[in-house]
């Protein structure tokens, strides 16, 4: 071994160079000096809200290529100022999961098993059995006081949902005269 | 969120995050901040570091406590007897700010001869109706002023037909619609505002609350005379004109079948303090989820359409008249609720809604009485009720008694599950802890499952709502892979196709989807444009001109408003929701990032933070002030904030005989949603279970009221149906207290978290916390397995021996409390039994949300597998006599 390699070693660098703790320019290779974070490589830098907690921490959502590479904290959030939590940091996996599933899948009555369908079959059967069922359990009346209501439909929703899709669900809900119309706020 | 609504006149946070750093103490209670808020908690530790007292009162040491100058272990559910004490502490010596109770609150209204108090009725307030399980809330009114008082109600109440309606209290939930104004008071009523008067409110809440002494609270929490005091000691020192203390609670406080009320005591406490509207005060509600708040300002609620106006119920309201009579022309904004329900109606039916017909008043449902979710639960297992919508809500594992859900599923025709990942709401027949036990039987299920993929929160644009009422708006980053689409794209494409299959239809049932107003702009891809929506909640003027605020809704349809309380957010047709101004670019209310109803306002009630004659209460806690000199020497209020106020009007405004709405507000009533410009020490009306909070123990506790006969909150609601057998009180067979909580690295039902491998590797497992002294009572090993059981079922989760779990001394007996997590079910990268499946289905009357306290046994070793854990359940059930009436208080 060459004096400059030895020399050139992380221990030997630490010990001689300014970095005493080893967390900095000590620690780099050749290697991970020419690396650059997959946040520069982004085509695309997109602000967005963390979807967990109520806090509200800004993100920034790195895309390169169609897809999202990395998701951050964005500094100039008055409220977060830069910071996520664990949940927060793990956002990407949240959204690129390999377990996520992108296929509509049905299951028949009594059937054990899944099958696939058409997302557009299964929109329209969907909007059928609303019909159906709406009309089967529709009520003009109760104690002889109008309700014009049906109490066969009702719907639970989580609170991820954005504010403009609570308006079109409570819209459409109430026009079709469903009232059990509910969400993750009341539990 | 009645507990903030009806004291205050808004149910959402008084104040901003980083406000908190501004305040000189701050207690948390209800909630575990640092674990489950983390980001939000930098501003409590920006305030620690200025120098403010952090306390924290909760069953378990956590990072909050570790962090906090004080942590006061207490039993869970026991939380209005502690903040009792306080309230004691603060009365019985005279330390409330008595300038801004006087001014601000109506601790000087005069109430009614007939009323009769918790202390007189052995825990009963007056007006309950052991029949109906139901108060009256009559003996609790204010007594009128004048004769004037009388007269004026008299001629609002004849300009309707019919005769005069009140008694709201008796409607399901309806105090939630006090989400954006309060509860409609006949009139302003009669003050003292030397507040001697034995029947004035200060008073009556003096004698009420003299019963928590340090002795009772010890008694009922297990926390010791000298902490009460400390804490008392610098709450007290902390407030005042120079100081402000901050209160922090999250679903600690909203999960017990007396949640309504713990937040209510707490709101009294500010109060008394003159801590509300405040610089470095007030209470700050921590919502769970990116947009809870929003989630109940647009509702997805039965009870409440958008803007908090209330569901139609048949028994009241069967004309526009009708629906908003109790209501309108009282003093402050919401007296205005005819312009905002008008608006309403106009963007739901556009052009077809018109003076004539009512703005189609008709097209909305009504509703009868409970419709919440766990009422509708109950009628799915009953099969009155054969469809459902999940979005994005796990219900298998996020809701209590998990069986009913699951059981429920499997009674319906169809089930709808939109989400990102299989949750275990959408395989309950497959896979659920039924099939396991055989109580369920796969080929037995006749549920339809339609699994719709959803787009994740990246791959839309919309906005959240969150915790301290601020819109965001997120961009949209990547198109949704596969069959994945956003619920705004769903919903449209569902009504539309709806719509299409009813074309043609003369069936008057189908003219409310026919004529609704459901014309969006779409993009490339045919999805609706998220903006579009915005703007049609933020609503338009005659000409389809943006609005800026909502006081220039009208009641003649020429505006229309999808939420009035939103109206602003779309403001110079500009997505307000949508700004990111750096916060190194502005001061620290950074009033240009995002936006928050109402008007854009940070701290609510900021009136407050100026005295009554409007100079601010001292340089130090300067905030919004009258300035006198402004516009020409007219005045207007100015300050750091949006003035929550009439902005022209002068601290010494009197309000003209027979003012309505705004006009009534007096230059000294910074309350300005309700219905008489004060806050509520005493709700003379509004809630369901009493004007003011009493200690009851929840539904399952293993200790008797050491207060009054009444062992229960007496208006509870009960589900008394075989699926959900309670757990019977002071019972050896269940003699341990078990509460839930989160962990930082999970999200609630776990679809979220469960399924991420970073997440699933930092908390592999689920788990129980318990004292040293439970783990040598039961012979639980560190590490090992516990079976812990209820009349529900039994779980099993590894066993966590630890002194965070404290042995509450109460009188001369030990209370031992099982600290549960509750994020795990069968699916997802770590899995594990779902401690909601033990908790028991009592609700809070004025929002029917669960208790998630209950009491349970614990025992070493894992659960017995199949139909034997149906076996083991049925046997602890014989042992406590739950199938015998039992007795019942």
């Amino acid at each position: 071994m060459g004096l400059v390699e030895f020399l050139g070693w992380p221990l030997v660098r630490q010990v001689t160079g300014r970095d005493r703790l080893g967390r900095g320019h000590a620690a780099m290779s050749r290697r991970s000096e020419t690396l650059e974070p997959r946040t520069v490589q982004a085509d695309r830098v997109v602000d967005s809200v963390c979807p967990f907690c109520a806090v509200g921490c800004a993100q920034k959502v790195f895309v390169k290529d169609g897809e999202v590479t990395q998701i951050e904290g964005s500094p100039a959030s008055p409220i977060s100022r830069g910071r996520l939590c664990p949940k927060g940091s793990a956002s990407k996996q949240l959204v690129t999961s390999p377990t996520r599933v992108t296929k509509v899948r049905y299951r028949r009555p009594f059937a054990t098993e899944w099958e696939d369908l058409d997302l557009d079959t299964a929109v329209d059967m969907i909007a059928d059995r609303v019909i159906k069922t709406r009309k089967e359990f529709w009520e003009w009346e109760a104690d002889s006081r109008r309700t014009r209501r049906t109490l066969g439909i009702a719907s639970l929703g989580g609170a991820t949902l954005d504010n403009e899709e609570n308006y079109l669900m409570k819209k459409l809900y109430t026009a079709m005269g469903a009232i059990q119309i509910e969400n993750q706020a009341r539990i | 969120m009645p507990g903030l609504g009806t004291s205050f006149g808004r149910g959402g946070a008084t104040t901003f995050l980083q406000d908190l750093s501004n305040a000189d103490c701050i207690l948390i209670e209800g909630s575990n901040m640092a674990e489950a808020h983390p980001v939000g908690f930098q501003w409590v530790m920006e305030a620690k570091r200025r120098g403010a007292t952090v306390i924290h009162v909760d069953p378990r040491f956590t990072r909050t406590s570790a962090v906090a100058d004080l942590h006061v272990p207490i039993r869970a559910g026991s939380d209005i007897a502690f903040l009792g004490g306080l309230v004691n502490q603060v009365l019985s010596n005279d330390l409330d700010f008595r300038e801004y109770v006087v001014a601000y609150t109506n601790a000087a209204n005069i109430i009614e001869d007939d009323f009769r108090d918790t202390e007189d009725l052995d825990g009963l307030f007056s007006g309950f109706d052991p029949e109906t399980g139901q108060y009256d809330p009559d003996s609790w009114s204010y007594v009128p002023d004048s004769r004037r008082d009388v007269e004026d109600e008299e001629r609002r109440d004849q300009a309707y037909s019919g005769g005069s309606s009140h008694g709201e209290s008796h409607q399901a939930a309806r105090s939630e619609s006090h989400g954006s104004g309060g509860a409609p008071v006949k009139w302003k009523g009669r003050r003292d505002e030397t507040l001697q008067d034995p029947s004035c409110v200060f008073q009556i809440l003096k004698r009420h609350f003299a019963r928590y002494t340090p002795e009772v609270v010890q008694e009922v929490c297990g926390i010791e005379p000298d902490q009460l005091r400390r804490v008392a000691e610098a709450l007290t020192s902390n407030s005042g004109r120079e100081r402000t203390s901050a209160f922090c609670y999250a679903v600690g406080w909203t999960q017990h079948s007396v949640g309504a009320q713990m937040i209510r005591t707490a709101s009294i406490l500010q109060l008394l303090l003159g801590n509300i509207g405040r610089p470095g005060g007030g209470i700050m509600a921590l919502r769970g989820h990116a947009s809870i708040q929003g989630s109940t300002d647009i509702p997805t609620l039965f009870n409440i359409l958008p803007g908090y106006l209330p569901m139609p119920n048949a028994k009241q309201h069967q004309s526009l008249d009708e629906w908003v009579r109790d209501d309108e022309g009282k003093a402050g904004f919401w007296g205005n609720i005819r312009s905002y329900a008008v608006s309403l109606l106009k963007s739901y039916w556009g052009d077809a809604a018109t003076p004539d017909n009512d703005f189609c008043f008709d097209y909305l449902p009504r509703i009868t009485g409970d419709h919440s979710t766990y009422s509708t639960v109950l009628a799915m297992i009953e099969g009155r009720c054969k469809g459902y919508f999940l979005v994005g809500e796990n219900p298998a594992v996020g809701s209590s008694n998990g069986k009913m859900q699951r059981l429920g599923m499997a009674a319906l025709d169809w089930l709808v599950v939109r989400d990102l990942q299989m949750i275990e709401s959408a395989t309950f027949w497959k896979d659920g802890p039924e099939i396991e036990t055989g109580e369920l039987v796969t080929e037995e299920i006749g549920t339809e499952v339609f699994f719709l993929p959803a787009a994740t929160h990246v791959e839309k644009a919309g906005s959240f709502t969150q915790t301290q009422r601020m819109l965001q708006w997120r961009d949209k980053a990547v198109e949704p892979p596969g069959d994945c689409r956003s619920d705004l794209q769903f919903y449209y494409e569902l009504g539309t196709r709806i719509r299409q299959k009813l074309a043609g239809s003369t069936d008057e049932m189908d003219r409310p989807l026919l004529d609704l107003a459901w014309d969006y702009p779409l993009d490339d891809g045919g999805d609706p444009d998220p903006e579009a929506v915005l703007r049609e909640i933020n609503g338009t003027g005659p000409d389809g001109e943006v609005l800026s605020a909502y006081t220039q809704l009208k009641p003649d349809g020429s505006t229309s408003c999808g939420c009035w309380i939103y109206c602003g957010v779309y403001a110079d047709d500009v997505n307000q929701a949508r700004r990111r101004k750096p916060h190194w670019e502005q001061d620290q209310v950074a009033a240009e990032w995002g936006w928050v109803w109402p008007a854009n306002r940070r701290i609510l009630y900021n009136r407050a933070s100026a005295a009554p004659d409007g100079t601010p209460w001292s340089e130090r806690k300067r905030y919004v002030w009258w300035d006198a000199e402004a516009d020409d020497g007219k005045g207007r209020w100015t300050g750091a904030d949006v003035p929550d106020f009439v902005p022209d009007r002068a601290p010494d405004f009197v309000p003209e005989e027979g003012a309505q709405g705004p006009d009534a507000i007096g230059g000294q009533d910074p309350f300005i949603m309700q219905t008489d410009g004060k806050a509520w020490l005493f709700a003379p009306l509004g809630l369901a279970d009493g004007p003011m909070p009493t200690h009851y123990e929840p539904a399952e506790s293993p200790v008797r009221n050491p207060l009054y006969g009444q062992q229960n909150n007496p208006t509870r609601k009960r589900m008394e149906v075989p699926q959900n057998p309670l757990n019977p009180s002071w019972s050896d067979v269940f003699p341990y207290v078990f509460t839930t909580y989160r962990l930082t690295e999970h999200h609630t039902a776990g679809g979220m978290s469960r399924t991420l491998p970073y997440l699933a590797e930092l908390q592999p497992e689920p788990f129980c916390e318990v004292s040293p002294r439970l783990a040598a009572e039961r012979g639980l090993e560190n590490g090992g397995w516990a079976t812990i059981v209820t009349g529900r079922t039994a779980i099993e989760a590894r066993v966590l021996v630890t002194r965070r779990l404290r042995s509450l001394r109460l009188g001369d007996r030990f209370v031992e409390q099982v600290g549960l997590p509750y994020h795990w079910g069968p699916n997802g990268i770590t899995t594990g039994d779902s401690a909601n499946d033990l908790v028991n289905l009592t609700l809070d009357p004025n929002v029917y949300i669960q208790d998630k306290v209950g009491t349970c046994d614990i025992r070493p070793g894992r659960r017995p597998r199949g139909s034997a854990l149906t076996e083991y359940v049925a046997e602890y059930r014989r042992r406590a006599a739950m199938d015998v009436q039992r007795e019942e208080t």
